[in-house]
């Protein structure tokens, strides 16, 4: 099923969480809405499930207006952080909930109910624990319980809201994973919430950056690492470094000397340079390159971060050597982003 | 995840890694005994005393058994009558925020400090077919004040804060997160207090019920002036208790309270155990 999200504003008590936001959801997509806390992230979420009612605009399910709709009417499966599981009901009753609440004709019969329980238990990989209680249970399994009650409603959208955001390292990797495997079997078109880049970049075939109730960029995971828009998703997602420099004649200078980088589309005046500390050119000698003393490094992994003071203000930028380059002994580096990109002075 | 055996039936614990355990059991059990246990051996070795012939006629006594169905009877249906508005009158202060909440929420607590004479004496002079409720009542055929409706009413008053207080703090602590799971569900809003809510409150409400049932089976202060106290018909088993105190018929008055201990005690028993099994399932 299609979500459209057209120019919702959601206020709490005079207080914006979200203004004018829209958002395409392509039938059978797994998409990420990462943001840092306060983002509106989880208020977007709810508010696609009927959670929360907007303010302002509307969202449509295909073609219907899913706002006019209540949330039972609504039809998502919705998962929580937390699990949400009913802990007075066996693993078995909690999946066939969403059927048993039905009325009349729509009511499977109990066998049926029954049979779908294990046979959704079994896609969850949880077979053989249907009569346990949920306290009976690790995380992760309460969690793949919670997907498959949500799952047995036949849902037209899935929504997960933090899915992972409790369970340890270990385990999240591992469910990351069966998730995208679950999704590619059956197909549903999946939003999910998260503050974890990692987990919004591998698993999303799109990512919705947010920040203080706006979206920043929307795209896969290449465009977003690649290509940021904003200085917002350069810092937020991946590593970055960033230096105030000026556009002058189509070049760009850090205070008087041109740093060898073409901008002959930039405005001149001031501005400032983001590029990724990994991506940068070492170079011997420095006609045309930023030069900078090294003030710190750190042995991160399998490289080596230093941290340069740039020119009389001493600006400190990071950048990643290999461990074994000569440059890491040396007081003075010089180097040249080879990509970059730059954002007018805020 | 930990599986040691915890409940591993009625096996001695072993003491735990927190120092103290034979100091502390040791004084509980010594307390317990102080307080608890030598008073109420005193009254069955009193009652031991009388033989079993004669313990059996006093208990037999129709006017006993009289007694104690009242007692039971009326506490029972005092403490059924105030888990149900109890729970309401909980999930009102918990859910809603209005103004003069704080006030209300004390006032739940007011039949606890009210000396039970006061209560008993409020009740029968507004109940008292003369009185301001008990006018408007005599039309409807409703007797309140000396029979064993007046007895509930009281009971029901003394009762209210023993559900409340217990149900409350666990009422709180729900998660709001699973009424919208089962909101999304399809759940209607009766379906989720149904099958999602009252469910996982039923421990809450059954300490709180039984808590409310004992006090109403021990309490005399409040009753004796709104039952009228008529023998067969309105006399509690505790006020008999006094009577043949004051008969200087100790022997009945013995038999009668061991009888209503070994009730009593059996019947929280049972309770205990129904709560211990939903806590075990439900964790």
């Amino acid at each position: 099923m299609e979500v459209r999200v057209v120019n919702v504003r959601k206020e709490f008590e005079r207080f914006p969480a979200l203004h004018d936001v829209s958002l395409d959801i392509k039938s059978g997509e797994l998409i990420a809405l990462l943001g840092p806390s306060g983002s509106g992230k989880t208020t977007l979420l709810r508010l696609i499930a009927g959670l929360e009612r907007p303010t302002k605009g509307a969202i449509f399910f295909g073609e219907e207006d899913a706002s006019q709709k209540s949330i039972q009417e609504r039809n998502v499966g919705f998962v929580f952080q937390h699990y949400a599981l009913f802990r007075h009901m066996t693993v078995a009753d909690n999946i066939g909930f969403g059927l048993k609440v039905r009325h009349g004709a729509a009511r499977p019969s109990s066998q049926e109910i029954r049979r779908r329980a294990l046979e959704l238990l079994d896609l969850v990989q949880l077979s053989g624990l249907e009569k346990r209680y949920p306290a009976q249970l690790s995380g992760g399994q309460r969690q793949r319980v919670a997907l498959a009650r949500a799952m047995a409603i036949e849902p037209k959208v899935l929504l997960l809201d933090e899915p992972f955001g409790a369970l340890d390292a270990q385990v999240r990797r591992e469910l990351r994973r069966w998730l995208r495997e679950i999704h590619d079997r059956t197909g549903h078109t999946t939003v999910f919430v998260t503050h974890d880049q990692e987990e919004a970049l591998e698993l999303a075939d799109r990512v919705v950056v947010m920040s203080q109730g706006r979206i920043e960029q929307v795209g896969t995971a290449d465009d977003i690492y690649d290509t940021p828009n904003s200085p917002f998703v350069y810092s937020f997602i991946g590593e970055s470094s960033s230096l105030p420099v000026k556009v002058e004649n189509g070049e760009v200078w850090i205070a008087d000397r041109p740093i060898g980088l073409e901008a002959p589309h930039a405005p001149p005046g001031e501005a400032v340079l983001y590029f990724r500390p990994h991506d940068v050119d070492l170079l011997d000698g420095c006609s045309g390159c930023i030069a900078g003393t090294v003030a710190a490094s750190r042995r991160v992994a399998g490289t080596r971060r230093v941290e340069l003071e740039i020119g009389g203000e001493r600006q400190r930028v990071e950048i990643e050597l290999p461990v074994d380059h000569p440059a890491a002994q040396k007081s003075r580096v010089a180097f040249r982003p080879r990509r970059w990109k730059l954002f007018p002075k805020a | 995840m930990t599986t040691a055996p915890a409940h591993a039936g009625w096996r001695f614990r072993q003491p735990s890694v927190i120092p103290g355990f034979g100091l502390t059991l040791g004084f509980s059990l010594a307390y317990l005994t102080l307080i608890i246990l030598i008073p109420l051996s005193g009254l069955i070795w009193r009652s031991a005393a009388l033989g079993w012939t004669d313990f059996w006629a006093l208990a037999t006594d129709r006017r006993t058994l009289k007694a104690l169905e009242i007692s039971f009877g009326t506490a029972f249906i005092a403490a059924a009558v105030n888990v149900v508005f109890g729970t309401l009158v909980a999930w009102v202060l918990v859910r809603y925020r209005f103004p003069g909440r704080r006030v209300v929420d004390a006032m739940v607590d007011l039949p606890f400090a009210l000396p039970t004479a006061v209560a008993g004496i409020a009740l029968t002079t507004l109940y008292a077919p003369t009185g301001w409720l008990g006018k408007l009542l005599m039309p409807l055929g409703l007797k309140v004040a000396y029979t064993p409706l007046g007895i509930i009413v009281a009971l029901v008053f003394i009762g209210l804060p023993f559900v409340v207080r217990t149900v409350q703090p666990i009422m709180e602590e729900l998660d709001k997160e699973v009424e919208e799971a089962a909101a999304t569900l399809g759940a209607s809003r009766f379906q989720i207090i149904t099958r999602v809510l009252l469910p996982s409150l039923a421990p809450a409400i059954i300490t709180g019920f039984s808590l409310a049932f004992a006090r109403g089976v021990g309490e005399y202060g409040s009753v004796i002036f709104i039952a009228g106290n008529l023998p067969y018909k309105s006399e509690i088993a505790p006020l008999l208790i006094v009577i043949r105190l004051e008969e200087y018929n100790y022997p009945a008055a013995t038999a009668i309270a061991a009888i209503m201990l070994a009730l009593s005690f059996a019947m929280l028993l049972v309770i205990n155990l129904v709560q211990t099994w939903s806590r075990k399932r439900y964790g």
